[in-house]
């Protein structure tokens, strides 16, 4: 076991080299930031300082070079844009990200289930169908296209909820989180509701499957045949089989949420991490885009091993070797 | 998006065990098929489509790309205003004055030749690199599907977010980046069915017979992996076609001046708040019914595909 | 009747209470661009300087249009050809409550020019010149040779107080370090509002600054929110979000106009959107003939051919259809009242007739093939100008591709990205705003002939050459007395332009502002957006 994480880890680091190379070059033969940075009553002498003073001057295996010693000190430069470490930057913009994805696992979930299973239960009633047809289109959509349309509906011509930001925050267990005031929470439902769309279907139509799959078995049959409750078969006998698969399948999903939440970020002015590294991408501020690539990559394949582990627990029939392959 | 398709586990086996004598299996299929009109209602409105694409310059009342024809003052027409030239934009103009009925159907040209021209070429790399994982086994099925498993842990657009920070703006940029995104599902799904393929009888057959592995792969191992790539290949070209509008969108995809129906839409975006609605949402529905025509068909393919779920 | 007074005397409670309380409202401000840092000598770039002037003073202000009044220096003055006396403002307190004197201006200069580690390029306005502090209010900054743009060159860096101490390295920036004012523990300054916070991306709050020595500040906090996208902030405003919104879409100007919720401030800018054409080698990239063959001979070095492109573009339908009105036709480098404009130089009419004969004079009756390269997000309608500049030649017989891309790849190819770190295009859109308002800036960077040891042509991507232009600038720039200057840099500009049209100027922008009903912003030709500046409508 433990010799199966450490073979994972440092395939982790293998990747993470390997893609810091490939965006740091990449970035670098694109452009340089320098003529959106400068002023225009700047002269050539100014331009060249400022060139010196962010080491673009060196050649790429140099600032390559410095840019390796650094990061294994712990430091992956500073942003271009901002002057400041660019992992604190990302870091700063972390929580607003998570709490994000996080309320919509929770969306996708608490809506998700219910609607699947009644589709799964009944699935020719009118009502089934007209989730199923609702759960295309929530795949269909594009998330930014939906995103507009929220704000369109809901914020100027309702004038219920805000238009987008974040609203008032609350320091929680050290992280500013916006769900503990109403403010807060006002400003988190749609964006939460746009990203958790995708996810939503993806809930509805793994439950629906799931259940139908269930109601078929022995035991559902026997128990119906034993008089027991409708209620009571679906609460306990149906819901108790498809909860665990739809949550780990959901749970993998988290980093996909994130991944996804630089579209919503970018629709709702939500002030998270994939706001900053498209803004980033648009000035090329190098330090920014290869931290952020960095940090994320790093992330999904600690979030793998976590699903991977979780997996040979909940289901004693994988082994981890099996996992690997 | 792309994880819809995760659950895909088509089974040709049960396929091939639930024939009947008295119809080809071709048959069989389409009449499965045609059991769900949403489907073949889905099917038609996307043929419909292709044939718009294709026909393009045909069928556009102007042509919106002519800049000697364009004029600025027929811009923000509304629908069923008349163009200096003297044909009715049906659908209004946009903010360049281009008709957009004619913008659109061009744009449906782009997005479908991205979607489709990327997932041909990944569709190829991935059965290629899939068959060979299959029928090598060993280390080289090891390897490759280490580095599969790992690029399919990522979401597409993470993916798209690095290559495109990369290597910059533009239509071949975007189809690499979409090439690069896809090719692992398909490679994928072809090992998985091959290797189930492999090691039935006529394959043996056709080894001890020393046919060529060449022979072998293409010949005997390719045509029986065909029915789950095409539900994948459905649904990855619809995931496709809507990654690219969210670039776009995001200012990382497309150049803005052949616009896709995506930055159609993105363009639009900018008339939101302004009361020209047709410069928007036009676009978007044609985004839309492409790709909703194209997820029905896939739904109907896996269901009609993988009669376990079908039931 | 006893009901009626009572509501009558209700009525007029709430009217006195509401009345006060306008002393003691807040305002939420959504703007385009969000500031890059809180340092004030970090970057010189638009957004920074627009939001520091909320928090810190300089010696010189400039008003809404750019005229230069007294800041923290109350006076200026020449003692001799090449030196200039500042008298500064006496009784300034820091919002820290330190009192204000020669020192931190010294302090400050000298930090700025020697920044480390930042985008600082105001250096510009400081490199060649020698600071002394005569008395805790006066200073003296002399030059090598007679400098004209002093009082311009002081309105630009920010005044920090010397006091004020940090977490840096103590030799580098003076020990602040960007993180000390990003945190808010070195905001110390003597503008109307203090800093309270900055959440990146999602707001910076201000409060009035007690100390301040000007009136004070009408707003009792003012919380600015950076919304990038332009309809997320027209929702916004229209949502009850915030009270301002600055850079209005023109796609939705129409709209908001009619809207009885909404009042819209504009005025106009001090940033040209012009053409630069490549003028001095043949072969020139994008230059073709009509059947898209390279070219030997580049006809854009003809300055007939040059007039006659001018003449084919039809200003006016630009700025209705594209701008929605919100510009005005150009025909030079800074709109009417600003300092060094001509008064003869008038936007070139729209004239294809004229166009024709002026190309088959030149030798292309049939015209010649080009491509126009523009950026695509950093102008008003950028991308939409050059496809219309593309639509209006192609028709005059000069068949254009159009090519944009986003300023990140674009200045750089525009300016170095050729064979030999020459410019790559050959026919190009771009904009010039003159944060010094006046001409010299303009003229100097984008119309004198490139030399780098010289720091002229900076900006010159077209590489236009003319001694007589080059001699006119270099001799206002040596010319104290202000209206011998502005007739010099009038006519550099007539030569440069009017005859020899180095570059074919479009349209001036005209900046855009949008209210909820009681407030209104004083348009500032800078393009800031400041909340000294927001007024209330009565």
């Amino acid at each position: 076991m433990s010799v199966y994480i450490i073979r994972r880890l440092l395939q982790a680091i293998v990747v993470v080299v390997a893609m810091s190379i490939i965006v740091f070059s990449g970035v670098y033969l694109i452009g340089d930031p320098v003529d959106i940075l400068i002023s225009d009553d700047a002269d050539q002498e100014d331009r060249q300082k400022l060139i010196e003073s962010l080491g673009l001057d060196k050649p790429f295996h140099i600032q390559y070079l410095t840019f390796v010693a650094r990061a294994l000190e712990g430091d992956l430069g500073d942003s271009f844009i901002f002057n400041e470490p660019a992992l604190l930057l990302i870091l700063d913009r972390m929580p607003a990200t998570l709490e994000l994805a996080v309320a919509s696992l929770l969306m996708a979930i608490v809506f998700g289930i219910p609607l699947g299973m009644w589709a799964g239960l009944k699935p020719d009633s009118f009502f089934s169908k007209s989730i199923m047809a609702g759960s295309i289109l929530g795949f269909s959509l594009p998330t930014f296209w939906v995103g507009i349309m929220f704000i369109m509906i809901f914020a100027v011509i309702m004038g219920w909820l805000p238009s987008g930001g974040r609203g008032d925050t609350t320091e929680f267990l050290g992280m500013e989180v916006s769900f503990l005031t109403w403010d807060g929470l006002s400003h988190l439902f749609l964006p939460a509701l746009n990203l958790a769309l995708l996810k939503i279907s993806l809930a509805i139509r793994l439950t629906r499957a799931g259940t139908r799959e269930v109601i078929h078995q022995d035991y559902i049959k026997f128990a119906r045949a034993k008089g027991v409750s409708t209620r009571r078969v679906i609460l306990v006998h149906v819901l108790k089989n498809i909860l665990i698969p739809v949550i780990t399948v959901m749970g993998l999903e988290f980093g996909s949420l994130i991944a996804f939440s630089v579209v919503t970020e970018t629709v709702f002015s939500w002030p998270g991490m994939g706001k900053l590294i498209i803004d980033s991408i648009n000035l090329l501020d190098r330090p920014v885009i290869v931290a952020y690539l960095m940090i994320i990559v790093f992330m999904f394949i600690i979030i793998n091993l976590v699903v991977d582990l979780m997996y040979s627990v909940l289901d004693p029939r994988v082994r981890l070797q099996d996992v690997k392959s | 998006m792309t994880a819809v398709t995760e659950p895909t586990a088509v089974d040709p086996v049960k396929e091939e065990s639930s024939s009947q004598k008295d119809q080809t299996p071709f048959r069989r299929f389409v009449s499965d098929f045609a059991e769900s009109k949403v489907a073949v209602a889905g099917l038609i409105v996307f043929l419909l489509i292709v044939l718009i694409a294709i026909f393009a310059p045909l069928i556009a009342p102007t042509d919106p790309y002519d800049l000697a024809t364009v004029d600025i003052l027929d811009s923000r027409l509304e629908p069923g205003a008349q163009m200096m030239s003297g044909t009715t934009a049906l659908l209004g103009t946009d903010g360049l004055g281009r008709d957009m009925l004619s913008a659109m159907i061009y744009g449906l040209r782009i997005s479908l030749g991205v979607g489709a021209a990327s997932g041909l070429i990944a569709l190829m790399i991935g059965v290629c690199i899939g068959l060979a994982a299959a029928y090598f086994g060993g280390r080289t099925d090891t390897i490759i599907m280490r580095i599969v498993d790992l690029q399919l842990s990522f979401p597409s657009i993470l993916i798209a977010l690095v290559l495109l920070a990369t290597l910059g703006k533009g239509v071949d940029k975007i189809i690499i980046a979409l090439i690069v995104v896809q090719w692992a599902y398909y490679a994928r799904t072809v090992r998985g069915s091959a290797l189930v393929e492999r090691n039935k009888e006529y394959i043996e057959a056709a080894t001890s017979l020393a046919l060529s592995h060449r022979r072998i792969v293409f010949k005997h191992l390719l045509p029986n992996v065909m029915p789950p790539l095409i539900v994948v290949g459905t649904v990855q070209v619809a995931s496709s076609i809507a990654l690219e509008a969210t670039l776009s969108f995001l200012g990382i995809g497309l150049p803005v001046t052949e616009p896709s129906l995506g930055l159609l839409i993105s363009n639009g975006f900018e008339y939101m708040m302004s009361g020209k609605y047709w410069i928007s949402i036009f676009p978007g529905v044609a985004l839309l019914i492409t790709i909703v025509s194209i997820n029905l068909v896939g739904d109907r393919l896996r269901d009609v595909l993988n009669p376990r779920l079908s039931k | 009747m006893i009901r009626h007074m009572t509501r009558f005397s209700v009525a007029l409670v709430v009217a006195a209470v509401v009345s006060t309380a306008a002393w003691a409202e807040e305002i939420r401000i959504g703007i385009y661009s969000e500031p890059s840092s809180m340092d004030p000598h970090f970057h010189n770039l638009g957004p920074n300087n627009a939001f520091m002037a909320q928090v810190f003073g300089r010696l010189v202000e400039m008003d809404h249009k750019q005229k230069l009044q007294p800041g923290l220096a109350v006076s200026w003055k020449t003692v001799n050809d090449t030196t200039w006396e500042f008298k500064l403002r006496k009784g300034v307190k820091f919002s820290d409550g330190s009192d204000f004197t020669a020192d931190d201006v010294l302090f400050s200069f000298d930090r700025a020019s020697n920044y480390v580690g930042g985008n600082s390029s105001f250096r510009t306005y400081l490199k060649g010149k020698t600071f002394k502090k005569i008395d805790d209010h006066t200073i003296h900054i002399s030059t090598e040779s007679p400098y004209p743009l002093m009082p311009v060159d002081m309105a630009q860096p920010h005044i920090i107080s010397d006091s004020a101490t940090g977490t840096g390295k103590a030799d580098v920036n003076k020990g602040l370090a960007t993180k000390d004012f990003n945190q808010g523990t070195a905001m110390i300054g003597t503008g109307p509002y203090k800093f309270v916070e900055w959440k990146k991306g999602d707001r910076i709050v201000l409060v009035p600054n007690p100390t301040y020595f000007g009136t004070k500040a009408k707003w009792s906090k003012v919380t600015i929110k950076p919304i990038p996208s332009a309809p997320a902030r027209v929702a916004a405003l229209l949502a009850g979000d915030v009270d301002m919104i600055d850079n209005v879409p023109t796609t939705d100007v129409e709209r908001l106009k009619k809207n009885k919720n909404v009042v819209l401030s504009s005025g106009i800018s001090n940033r040209v959107i012009y053409l630069h054409m490549d003028q001095y080698r043949d072969g020139s990239p994008f230059v073709t003939d009509r059947d898209g063959k390279p070219m030997a001979k580049n006809p854009l070095k003809d300055v007939r051919v040059r007039k006659a492109i001018s003449k084919m573009i039809n200003r006016d339908a630009i700025v209705a259809r594209v701008m929605e009105g919100l510009a005005i036709p150009a025909g030079q480098l800074l709109p009417e009242g600003f300092f060094g404009v001509s008064p003869n130089l008038k936007p070139e009419k729209f004239d294809p007739e004229g166009a024709k004969k002026l190309l088959a004079e030149a030798g292309y009756p049939n015209g010649f093939g080009l491509t126009i390269h523009g950026p695509n997000n950093r102008y008003i309608n950028d991308a939409k100008i050059a496809e219309v500049i593309a639509q209006m030649l192609t028709r005059g017989g000069i068949p254009t591709k159009v090519v944009t891309m986003p300023k990140s790849v674009y200045f750089k190819r525009a300016s170095k990205g050729g064979k030999d770190g020459q410019p790559e295009f050959s026919f190009i859109l771009v904009g010039w705003g003159s944060g010094t308002g006046e001409a010299s800036s303009a003229l100097k960077s984008l119309l004198t002939t490139h030399d780098k040891s010289k720091g002229f042509g900076a900006s010159n991507r077209g590489r236009f050459s003319q001694e007589g232009v080059d001699k006119l600038v270099i001799e206002a720039l040596a010319t104290v007395d202000d209206p011998k200057r502005q007739g010099l840099l009038a006519k550099a500009t007539e030569l440069a332009i009017g005859t020899h049209q180095g570059i074919i100027p479009l349209h001036y922008q005209v900046n855009t502002w949008a209210t909820r009903p009681g407030l209104k912003y004083r348009a500032r030709t800078d393009e800031r957006t400041i909340a000294m500046d927001v007024l209330k409508d009565n």
